[in-house]
């Protein structure tokens, strides 16, 4: 590191500070990496420099453009990273309120200002048993309310209820095997081993299964004009699942489309459940716009499905199916999707009416490649597809609406 | 034991001796891993020459060249060792003791042991491809033998490489591979290559092709990856075209020789339909004016 003294290395320290401000990820043990490589390569070509350190601090894609704006405006004044720094100092050393701890204080703020605040008279301890016997009859009676009807207090106490839902899948066989007493197949490099042990003889046959491996969840979400008293339950419900990733999914994916696609996957691993939506409230720029099913699906499996389908997956489609134009595109897209899911699962709010008949041409078209239909206007339909996922039984309409097509 | 290259232009040429005409940040990328003993993740579109720059690196250096190609399931039996129970076993029939069993002749060798033994020619390549088919346990697997080029046999103890193996890792991006393991490496994002690039390429590795052929060959494949395809063409198969056009003693394109030949290029029916529905002539059309221009 001797050779690369001087101010260098005091730079590339700059550069990456900058660097992490724009976004990109980058640990210490990197920038120790990346000051080697340089006194390797040497400071004599500008390239050469360019390639040494973004080799050694990009780790995606997708930040090679960032790094590559960052770099070209960092190197060329360093005038100009003298001032820049100069203006970030005051911003690193008193950090601004973060944005995404806010709803939390909000929430607490709340809690005090309605738990706290009360007068302490009364015995606690009746006070308790009381709450908790409203709390219950509220869920009950707002299990059946449709999230179209709700008021803006019913609709809190539903994001709670769905909060703690969750979505149980089914697991299927891995490539992976483990032990299994009751199993078929022999596992004949145990049986050996444990033969070596008794000198040659096989006195136990051990046996292998497969083991259950978790499925991956890709979750499209409808947020058109159409779907707009729904999306935000919605919303809130996919981040739900994406909390319990790892528990009973491999990873959860999850997508909107209005008329864009956008991936919000980073966003739903934040905690806090309102944080997680204002940020995606944020990302996603076509809330309550148009809706374009058919291009929106082509975005996705052109770009996405190879990445995030690769791996066995359900996929979760939840939209209005109100297309109007590209009746055609959005068949071969459907078709192209259902191709690639273990199961495509369309969640569908317009089943709320009892006597909805599949009529619109989007609907039509749609209907043929999806493995379930499954509504999901209230907190009984969800609840109805978590346990239904679970237990390999679908509530479902598809069959009933595809005779009526007949 | 060939020299490893003492300079950037030097791994350049290292490359290009081998037919490999590699841009200078991957010329750099290469240097930059010989020299610190770093693995090298090459991340891109099948068919751009990321598992042909270790096959190579293999070559240009007179290294051995070992091959990992990664799978879902991959685990130590099959990536590093097993024992041979069954002659184990016979061994034991025939009297040899419990301590003589684990003897190295009833060690199978796979490739990640196998890289970070000693070989007569130097330290090993060890082309660990599409490790986005392996699963996250294999993942973490990698994160130590990559950190410390070692691994474990219970029964024989730690095996570590004297001289660490140069490692090269593919990913064609069909899933994203956890941060931990790229950090580890040295990040290369393989694009498709420019015009003059390809050209080169394809001048080094087909070099029966006819100039003209060649241009027309290399323009017309450059213009297909502007359209909107589901899978657009990568260089192996302008390589695989450009030598089933000369198989078939063709001179200059034309739109029926593309209709006859599209399937060494595109590999979905839907672009197949797209491109032979009036986009080639179009295309093709759009190339001879370029070509006329520029005479």
């Amino acid at each position: 590191m001797t050779s690369a003294a001087g101010t260098l290395p005091d730079n590339i320290v700059y550069f990456v500070r900058a660097l992490r401000r724009a976004g990109v990820p980058v640990g210490t043990a990197q920038i120790l990496e990346a000051l080697r490589a340089v006194s390797v390569v040497g400071f004599t070509n500008r390239l050469d420099f360019h390639t040494t350190l973004r080799a050694m601090i990009v780790t995606r894609a997708e930040h090679l453009l960032v790094f590559d704006q960052v770099f070209t405006m960092f190197w060329r004044d360093p005038e100009f990273l003298e001032n820049m720094i100069t203006n970030l100092l005051p911003v690193i050393t008193a950090p601004p309120v973060d944005p995404l701890m806010e709803p939390a204080r909000n929430r607490a703020a709340e809690a005090m200002a309605s738990g706290g605040g009360k007068p302490r008279c009364a015995p606690q301890q009746e006070q308790l048993e009381i709450d908790a016997q409203f709390s219950h009859s509220d869920v009950e009676k707002l299990s059946e309310k449709d999230f179209d009807a709700m008021t803006a207090v019913e609709i809190y106490a539903a994001e709670t209820a769905i909060r703690t839902m969750g979505l149980n899948l089914p697991k299927v066989p891995g490539r992976r095997y483990g032990l299994a007493a009751n199993a078929v197949q022999i596992d004949r490099r145990r049986a050996l081993q444990g033969a070596r042990r008794s000198g040659g003889e096989m006195i136990l046959l051990p046996k292998r299964r497969a083991k259950p491996r978790r499925l991956n969840l890709v979750v499209l979400c409808d947020i058109s004009g159409s779907m707009t008293s729904y999306s935000r339950m919605m919303m809130h419900f996919v981040h739900s699942v994406a909390q319990f990733q790892g528990q009973s999914w491999a990873a959860v994916h999850g997508f909107t489309f209005g008329t864009r696609l956008h991936n919000i996957s980073p966003l739903l691993t934040i905690k806090d459940p309102d944080a997680a939506l204002r940020a995606i409230g944020s990302h996603v720029r076509d809330w309550e716009g148009g809706t374009r099913i058919a291009s929106s699906l082509g975005d996705f499996n052109m770009h996405w499905a190879r990445r995030v389908l690769s791996t066995p997956s359900v996929v979760l489609l939840i939209t209005d199916g109100l297309e109007r134009e590209g009746i055609a595109k959005l068949e071969s897209e459907m078709a192209r999707m259902a191709l690639q899911t273990r199961e495509l699962i369309w969640l569908n709010p317009l089943l709320r009416w009892e006597r909805f008949s599949p009529q619109a041409a989007g609907i039509r078209a749609m209907l043929p490649y999806v493995s379930s239909l499954v509504a999901c206007h209230n907190l009984d339909s969800l609840q109805e597809l978590s346990d239904s996922l679970r237990n390999g039984l679908h509530a479902d309409h598809k069959k009933r609406l595809i005779g009526m097509l007949k | 034991m060939q020299q490893l290259p003492k300079s950037i232009d030097k791994t350049s040429e290292l490359l290009a001796s081998e037919g490999y005409v590699a841009d200078r940040s991957l010329a750099t990328l290469t240097y930059l891993s010989l020299t610190l003993n770093r693995p090298i993740f090459l991340e891109g579109e099948a068919g751009v020459g990321k598992t042909e720059l270790a096959k190579v690196i293999a070559k240009g250096l007179g290294r051995d060249l070992i091959r990992l190609q990664c799978y879902e399931g991959l685990d130590t039996s099959t990536s590093v060792y097993e024992w041979n129970f069954a002659a184990q076993m016979l061994a034991m029939r025939n009297g040899v003791g419990e301590a003589d069993i684990y003897d190295e002749k009833y060690l199978i060798k796979r490739a990640l042991l196998k890289a970070v033994e000693p070989h007569a020619s130097g330290p090993p390549v060890l082309l660990i491809d599409e490790i986005d088919r392996t699963d996250a346990p294999f993942e973490a697997f990698l994160l130590e033998a990559l950190s410390d080029f070692q691994v474990t046999v219970p029964e024989l103890g730690i095996i570590k490489a004297q001289e660490p193996p140069i490692v090269i890792l593919t990913s064609n991006r069909t899933r994203e591979v956890h941060d931990a393991l790229k950090r580890r490496c040295l990040y290369h994002w393989v694009d498709y290559p420019d015009f003059d690039r390809e050209m080169k390429i394809l001048t080094a590795r087909v070099p029966e092709a006819k100039q003209a052929l060649s241009l027309e060959v290399v323009a017309f494949i450059q213009k297909l990856r502007e359209e909107d395809l589901f899978k657009r063409p990568g260089l192996a198969e302008t390589l695989d075209w450009a030598k089933c056009l000369i198989a078939l003693d063709v001179v200059a394109l034309s739109p029926d020789v593309i209709t006859d030949t599209i399937g060494a290029v595109l590999k979905y029916q839907d672009d197949i339909a797209k491109i032979t529905g009036g986009a080639a002539t179009r295309i093709l059309d759009q190339i001879k004016q370029d070509m006329q221009a520029l005479k």
